[in-house]
């Protein structure tokens, strides 16, 4: 892993995160939407917070698929759902929310959770020889095609 | 109903969501390294060789059916319940899809940091 693939998964945590915080923004803005009036969702993408939402899910897809081109899906997901804890900390210090207790102790589990798989192999099903380091097995893999 | 709804979006949410990852993550894995090949070529050359892969073709349609039903689960439910919620399923869900459609090594590590992060942000919700 070198710094700059851990710069895209703290891009897909990153847009993710922010980009679901503005839509709600803007969801709430518009209200609850009918299933007997489905067209108010199409509507609802010309509202400016779910517009500039888009953009950070367009962003946070861009770096998905970059990462999920030289890693499995079972670690990056995990491993970005640090985004979780990222809006946590945003409540409470920018925000001045109430973080409860029970939160605390899901950002900790959460935490836990990522730097469990973080600290592992990000690939393990291409052609993979035991005791070989996986940067060095893609680069062998590349070659090959 | 605000609740059948919420859910109910929820559900389709985690259901998109897993379906659009799998599609995803299988393409992803036949174009290659996208950093490798930007090295060998240039980025539109990269952009139109993803494009043209029909599981990314099919994994789009299926985000997009994710994208609508967030939507409409937001205009329902808080955004400290729909996120984590259907995130934590998503989690499960993924594991589980991974091991039997990309027969990715989900071993005793993953499901493990699978189910801490699933519980964590269940008690985000909480």
């Amino acid at each position: 892993m070198t710094f700059r693939k851990y710069l895209v998964l703290a891009g897909v945590a990153l847009f993710a995160s922010i980009g679901d915080s503005l839509l709600s923004r803007g969801m709430k803005e518009l209200g609850g939407v009918s299933l007997s009036h489905p067209q108010n969702l199409i509507l609802a993408v010309l509202n400016p917070w779910v517009i500039l939402g888009i953009i950070f899910l367009l962003g946070f897809f861009a770096s998905y698929t970059t990462a999920l081109s030289w890693a499995d899906l079972t670690y990056v997901v995990p491993a970005t759902s640090i985004g979780f804890v990222f809006i946590a900390l945003i409540a409470k210090f920018l925000l001045h929310e109430q973080v409860t207790l029970l939160r605390w102790a899901g950002i900790v589990l959460i935490t836990v959770g990522v730097s469990l798989v973080a600290g592992g192999p990000e690939l393990t099903h291409v052609h993979r020889k035991e005791g070989c380091l996986p940067e060095q097995d893609l680069a062998s893999a590349g070659s090959e095609r | 109903m605000r609740h059948a709804y919420t859910w109910g979006g929820i559900f389709v949410i985690v259901l998109a969501t897993v379906t659009g990852d799998v599609l995803l993550a299988r393409a992803m894995k036949q174009v290659g390294d996208v950093g490798e090949l930007r090295r060998r070529s240039n980025l539109f050359a990269v952009v139109v060789r993803v494009l043209r892969n029909p599981w990314f073709l099919l994994s789009i349609v299926a985000m997009s059916l994710a994208f609508f039903s967030l939507l409409f689960g937001l205009s329902w439910g808080d955004v400290s319940l729909v996120a984590p919620a259907s995130a934590s399923l998503t989690f499960v869900g993924n594991a589980a899809a991974a091991k039997l459609f990309l027969h990715e090594r989900v071993d005793r590590r993953r499901w493990i940091a699978a189910a801490l992060v699933a519980c964590g942000v269940a008690f985000l919700a909480g």
